[in-house]
């Protein structure tokens, strides 16, 4: 047999169905669902009299609209944002998939929800209308976001048509320097691929520092090969993986965890397997990072300068100087003299408990700063349950953090947290885009130790200055 | 779905690199529950003011380009977010072809399922369709699907590609939820099959 990338394996392990031209039929085992991508499929299926094939493989979980505020236990105010969820709730009873309502302490963000209760598993295809559907390659799963019409495909069909990518391996060698973080691995391969660098390609994230990322550091890393234009990340399943999944509510048990274990240990490119394109970088040599602009792309260390839009080349010229604008910078200044008003730890991409954590290890026993307002968001309610058994939640409310419920909340402010307009913000999410959280707002991408120590100082801050 | 046959048609320019789909319909639009309606409010950010009036320098606001069919763009086009409204957003409008160096992974599949035709060129060629485009409504682009070809106002013409099955699936205005309902037998057998190997999935 020919030598295979792990994505070349679990593609044809679930290769449904293969046309003369290429077009291939392949097998979903997870479908996860949220309320903005899937009323309209719903829809469809309910005109053309269609059920849902695997309704058990199905999972459904309301993150982008609801609130995060207390309150919500009595409703949703927006009525926007009520009929969406009550939408779902629908769907979720109509056809019988399985669901996790508002109010269930399991609630929280879709890609938070699924390898918290074990649907994810290693070597599985796991798709959902969100393009951060990428988080769950950390398990050595093939897992990317689909739109609208691909979800009902998938409801009706447990299927999609798939052309394969090509293959394409980022190795981070060696380890990383302290206060460095999966977050500054991630935006740092963005920042040198750019974000169309990935488009055509699975990436698989190997080497010693990957390795050695716990799964919630590998979900971080995973979570923004989308930002990178890749279809999906993926990074081998190992004994750190197998740990994570195991007793979870929907993980095998007993001989089947065995045999499941068996097929597992054997999800791995092969030595001498093909590579389209390879990126080799050396984890003493990445950075703690910051964005200064509206790409994922624009990534600077933390103690470098806003750049020069004429330092560039091509369309980024113009691009640059559009972001320099709207962010309201001047090329030349410290990044680390740039005022915040607001911090945010949250999202699919940091908003785990190692994440909280991490952010919580800055602000013990400091306050922060006058006047900034900042807030936590837990990926999901049991995230916030153990932050709060742990004494974390205590720490955020001292310093003067919201102590938040769980939901996508200000990451992509369909909700009511938003920025207004010229608000800067330090957050810990994926995306800086003009408007991403709220119409003006300027977003600065960071990990959640730097988005602390933000709070804290009211500036961008090196980390390692605190620590 | 709308067949995607020939068109000839007026074509905006927006050499921006990098639009993303949260450009092209803002969150805000994101709660609806349908898929029609949502052309008034592509591009919003940028269209419209805090006020909600339109921004006379934005290019769909511009009289020669309010019957824009085709857009022609900077690199990486439809990056970020997998929101299928953004194709609905721009056929809603009445936009049917999306011209660029490259297109974003996911919205390029929406736009197939949408009856939009994407094609990615390279830089140069983009260049020239962009200078054409520039000329306004006098500049009228045709693009044929069947002969994968893109015709500038000048006559210039350029080949593209595109994928065979998507291709015949926009050339037909097929369903593809009923074409792979047709191999159900085949999903079964592969059902059967991996329940087998796998159980615990």
């Amino acid at each position: 047999m020919s030598p295979k990338t792990l994505y070349d394996k679990i593609w044809d392990a679930h290769l449904a169905h293969e046309a003369e031209d290429g077009t291939s039929l392949l097998y979903i085992d997870r479908h996860l669902v949220h309320e903005v991508t899937s009323p309209q499929a719903f829809e469809g299926l309910r005109m053309a009299g269609r059920t849902v094939r695997a309704p058990e493989k199905t999972i459904a979980v309301p993150d982008h609209n609801v609130p995060t505020t207390p309150d919500r236990v009595n409703g949703i105010e927006n009525p926007e944002s009520r009929i969406q969820v009550e939408a779902l709730d629908k769907n979720a009873k109509d056809f019988g998939v399985n669901y996790y309502p508002v109010n269930d302490i399991r609630q929280g963000i879709v890609h938070i929800v699924g390898p918290e209760q074990g649907w994810t598993l290693p070597g599985m295809t796991v798709v959902c209308g969100d393009s951060h559907t990428a988080t769950h390659g950390a398990f050595g799963a093939l897992a990317h976001g689909i739109g609208t019409s691909e979800v009902e495909h998938v409801l009706a069909t447990q299927t999609l048509i798939q052309t394969k990518s090509k293959n394409m391996k980022v190795e981070i060698t060696g380890q990383l320097r302290p206060g460095v973080t999966a977050k500054d691995i991630t935006l740092s391969v963005i920042g040198r691929t750019g974000t169309a660098g990935g488009t055509g390609y699975v990436i698989e994230y190997c080497g010693e520092a990957i390795r050695s990322l716990s799964m919630e550091g590998r979900m971080t890393v995973c979570n923004m090969a989308i930002e990178g234009g890749a279809r999906a990340g993926l990074i081998a399943p190992d004994e750190t993986t197998f740990e994570y999944v195991k007793g979870r509510p929907h993980t095998p048990k007993g001989a089947q965890w065995e045999a499941a274990l068996t097929w597992w240990k054997t999800l791995y490119s092969d030595d001498d397997a093909h590579w389209d394109k390879v990126i080799t970088i050396k984890g003493e040599d990445i950075a703690p990072v910051v964005t200064w602009g509206t790409s994922p792309e624009d990534v600077l260390p933390i103690d470098a300068i806003v750049p020069n839009p004429e330092d560039f080349k091509g369309g980024k010229v113009e691009s640059a100087k559009r972001a320099l604008e709207y962010m309201g910078l001047t090329a030349g200044t410290p990044l680390s003299e740039i005022e915040i008003d607001t911090v945010f730890i949250g999202s699919c991409t940091n908003g785990r408990i190692e994440d909280l954590r991490a952010a919580a290890a800055i602000l013990k026993g400091k306050k922060i700063k006058e006047g900034l307002r900042a807030m936590v968001v837990p990926g999901s309610g049991l995230v916030r349950a153990q932050a709060e058994e742990e004494g974390l939640a205590d720490i955020f409310k001292d310093a003067g953090f919201e102590w938040r419920l769980a939901g996508c909340s200000m990451c992509l402010a369909m909700n009511p947290d938003q920025l207004s307009p010229g608000e800067r913000c330090a957050a810990t999410s994926n995306r800086n885009f003009e408007g991403r959280q709220g119409r003006g707002g300027r977003t600065h991408l960071m990990s959640p130790a730097r988005a602390a120590a933000a709070a804290v100082t009211g500036k961008l801050t090196d980390v390692r200055q605190m620590m | 779905m709308e067949k995607f046959e020939k068109l000839t048609g007026i074509a905006a320019p927006m050499p921006m690199i990098n639009i993303d789909t949260d450009m092209i319909i803002p969150k805000q639009f994101l709660k609806t529950i349908k898929r029609s309606g949502l052309g008034v409010n592509l591009f919003d950010e940028m269209r419209y003011d805090d006020d909600g009036k339109e921004i006379p320098d934005f290019v769909l606001n511009k009289p020669q380009y309010r019957e824009t069919e085709i857009l022609v763009a900077g690199d990486n086009f439809g990056c970020g977010s997998s929101r299928e409204h953004a194709p609905w957003a721009i056929k809603d409008f009445g936009i049917r072809c999306v011209i660029a160096p490259s297109f974003a992974d996911i919205f390029y599949n929406n736009c197939f399922k949408n009856g939009i035709l994407p094609i990615a060129l390279p830089q140069e060629q983009v260049d020239v369709l962009m200078k054409d485009a520039e000329k306004g409504s006098n500049a009228r682009i045709t693009v044929d699907l069947e002969a994968q070809t893109v015709t500038s106002s000048d006559g210039e013409s350029f080949a593209f590609d595109v994928d065979s099955f998507k291709k015949h699936c926009l050339l037909e205005g097929l369903d593809d939820i009923g074409l792979t309902m047709e191999k159900s037998d085949a999903i079964a057998e592969f059902e059967t099959r991996a329940s087998a190997e796998r159980p615990w999935v």
